[in-house]
């Protein structure tokens, strides 16, 4: 495939037609068009109103308890010898996870276009949790769509996703994954088009929420961004990301993006190897395709058809990609990598071991791989990770991987 | 350029009754029973046929046609096979029209210049792509256009007044009213409310416009046949297949024979769609 040729900014995208690059657009049933254009017409307002700014902005701090902070991990750059290790402590935010940032925007904007009743898909079921949480703040009814391996497996999120008053409808096509999650969501809009709004947890999906959920995101990378210039007087060397959907790294990403010297690492989830078909590392093993309303890398067959994938993480077992990652990988300005499900289990332990601090599976990912290039870095490096979710809700996989009851 | 879609929507309208546009998935349960099933429709009345392409994610469809998709899938249908089966029952019948009907990416994967050239030598007509709105038109409907395809367009009850020449504007063949907002094989939404949205469409181009989603028996055919130039059914036909097949996936009765005993009865429904609104 041609390498797309290199923009002046990396951060202008996407286009009117909502493509970053080939990649995006709006590939929705007729039923849904009206919805997105609405929602485009709604955000461009919102996001150029300073009441709307005020609000979130208020909430953030609040609520939330925005700015997260960025922590130099002194256990762990000791454990590894080499460049200095920072987590951006998004694990901290209310609910325990960055989903928190997207859930605030966007129920604004659900309640500013007047809608009724919020839907949404949950993978690791920090989505979910943080959909119910604004929702009952707000007072709107929910339903969460979750796939079945995934109920099973993040019991104590959906636990909490029904204190918070939400319905957790469980789905058992496929894998029962969050790829089924998302088909059955959008089942879910397109039946109930008049009051219902769609709160997609990550920077996918069609036009605009790919942009979006990135705009929410990107608070995370402009906090770090300022807080590393504050602590190190500095820019970092490396920052790295998990990236299932993609959102905890696209909002990391963003504002580095046109900051050259920054090397920007997204990574996959490797599962059992990328030779077989248990991964879900779609953008080093798949290829471009449509699914839920956007092209971008999906794992398929010869015949288009789309694979269910595996992780180890029930928030990075997805087949497909945000669609702006699909472009930064397409432009080679951020490099994808994939961790096995094995690395990131050590990586968990040892984080939890060193630091006292329990990383969520996704985030496992990210460190597992600064794990594997600080140590041949110099002392005077810098590597920021984005610490994306606590793994509270990983205890129960974790103990079953190692064997243990509780 | 008239295609078979066209002249066979002429020749009904000169006979002054709708068609009956029937929807089967193909593959399912497996290649030969599949076209089997094609085979059998235009003898039990159908008029036009939709060729279901089997989409592992169909978002737009209930669980009747998610299941038949699946059916298929594990048949070993392919994109491939759909285009083959199509050419097979087009070498016994070079009038009935063939609309093939699914989700993009197959087509994409396959390749959209080899897929037009591919399907246009097996016997197609027509395409209704689900995810496909007119915003992104440049991907297929325009090229299948420019190859002599109709691509047909959904228009669906929040497609207002403001929207409609937007997706009216590269639509041939047909306008494929949807009845509802939501998933096939729902219930039928208010009669008279689909009828006065046929008019509205009506009112903005003179294609035939035929009405799907929700319509499963004879009765329903007769009373959107009335005001529409067409009825669509799906779910029921593959309902039909679903119910001669056992636990196990095996056959308890003919499948094509269940689906023509069907067809034939919603064929007599459409035909005396016009006489019993003449009345």
């Amino acid at each position: 495939m041609n390498k797309p040729a290199m923009p002046n900014s990396f951060r202008t995208g996407p286009d009117e037609q909502g493509m970053f690059g080939i990649f995006g657009g709006r590939f929705v049933a007729e039923t849904l068009m009206p919805l997105i254009l609405d929602l485009e017409e709604q955000w461009n307002k919102a996001k150029n109103d300073p009441e709307f700014k005020a609000e979130l902005q208020n909430l953030s701090t609040h609520y939330a308890g925005r700015p997260s902070k960025l922590y130099f991990a002194e256990g762990l750059t000791r454990h590894l010898g080499g460049a200095k290790v920072y987590f951006k402590r998004e694990d901290l935010n209310h609910t325990g996870s960055h989903k928190i940032n997207n859930c605030l925007g966007q129920i604004l904007l659900a309640k500013r276009m007047g809608k009724k009743r919020i839907i949404a898909e949950t993978g690791a079921g920090q989505h979910g949790v943080a959909s119910a949480t604004v929702a009952a703040r707000f007072g709107y009814p929910c339903v969460v769509y979750m796939g079945a391996t995934d109920v099973a497996r993040q019991s104590p999120n959906v636990f909490r996703m029904k204190l918070l008053g939400a319905e957790v409808r469980p789905v058992t096509a496929g894998h029962g994954t969050l790829k089924d999650a998302m088909n059955e969501a959008l089942r879910d809009w397109v039946t109930n088009v008049e009051d219902t709004y769609y709160l997609i947890g990550t920077a996918a999906g069609p036009h605009p929420y790919p942009e979006l959920v990135r705009d929410f995101q990107s608070v995370i990378g402009t906090e770090a961004r300022a807080q590393i210039l504050e602590q190190e007087g500095r820019l970092p060397d490396v920052i790295i990301a998990a990236v299932g959907g993609g959102s905890n790294a696209i909002g990391l990403f963003h504002p580095f993006l046109d900051d050259k010297d920054v090397r920007i690492i997204g990574i996959e989830a490797g599962g059992h190897g990328l030779d077989g078909v248990e991964h879900c590392a779609s953008m080093n093993a798949g290829k471009p395709g449509v699914l839920h309303g956007n092209r971008t890398y999906l794992l398929q067959n010869a015949d288009g058809q789309i694979l269910d994938g595996h992780s180890i993480s029930a928030g990075l077992d997805y087949p497909g990609v945000g669609p702006e990652h699909s472009w930064l990988r397409d432009t080679g300005r951020v490099q994808y990598e994939p961790i096995l499900d094995d690395e990131a289990l050590e990586a968990f332990q040892l984080t939890t071991r060193v630091e006292g601090i329990i990383p969520a599976l996704e985030s496992a990912h990210a460190i597992a791989h600064a794990m594997k290039i600080a140590p041949s870095m110099d002392k005077d490096q810098i590597v920021i990770v984005n610490l994306s979710g606590r793994g509270d809700k990983d205890v129960h996989t974790v103990a079953k991987m190692l064997g243990m009851e509780i | 350029m008239t295609t078979r879609i066209d002249r066979r929507m002429a020749k009904l309208k000169a006979e002054g009754r709708p068609a009956l546009v029937t929807y089967f998935m193909g593959g399912d349960p497996d290649y030969d029973t599949s076209l089997a099933i094609m085979k059998a429709l235009p003898g039990a009345g159908s008029d036009v046929i939709e060729l279901g392409m089997p989409f592992s994610d169909p978002m737009a469809d209930g669980p009747a046609i998610q299941a038949a998709g699946l059916r298929a899938l594990r048949g070993g249908q392919t994109l491939v096979k759909t285009l083959k089966m199509a050419s097979e029952f087009r070498a016994g019948d070079d009038e009935t029209p063939i609309v093939l009907m699914g989700y993009y990416n197959p087509i994409y994967i396959y390749g959209v210049d080899r897929f037009l050239v591919d399907a246009k030598a097996s016997g197609i007509d027509g395409l209704i792509v689900v995810d496909l709105p007119p915003e992104m038109d440049e991907e297929l409907c325009i090229p299948a256009l420019r190859a002599g395809i109709n691509f047909i367009r959904l228009a669906t009850p929040t497609t207002d007044d403001k929207r409609l020449p937007k997706v009216l504007e590269n639509t041939s063949g047909f306008v494929y009213y949807v009845s509802m907002t939501g998933i096939t094989g729902s219930a039928l939404a208010d009669t008279a409310k689909v009828a006065a949205a046929v008019k509205r469409i009506k009112g903005h181009t003179a294609l035939p416009v035929c009405v799907g989603f929700g319509v499963k028996t004879a009765e329903q055919a007769r009373v959107i046949g009335a005001s529409a130039d067409g009825v669509v059914v799906g779910t029921a036909i593959v309902n039909a297949v679903a119910n001669v097949l056992g636990p196990k996936g095996e056959k308890t009765a003919d499948p094509a024979e269940a689906v023509a005993t069907l067809v034939s009865g919603l064929a007599q429904g459409v035909r005396s769609a016009r006489l019993a609104a003449a009345e």
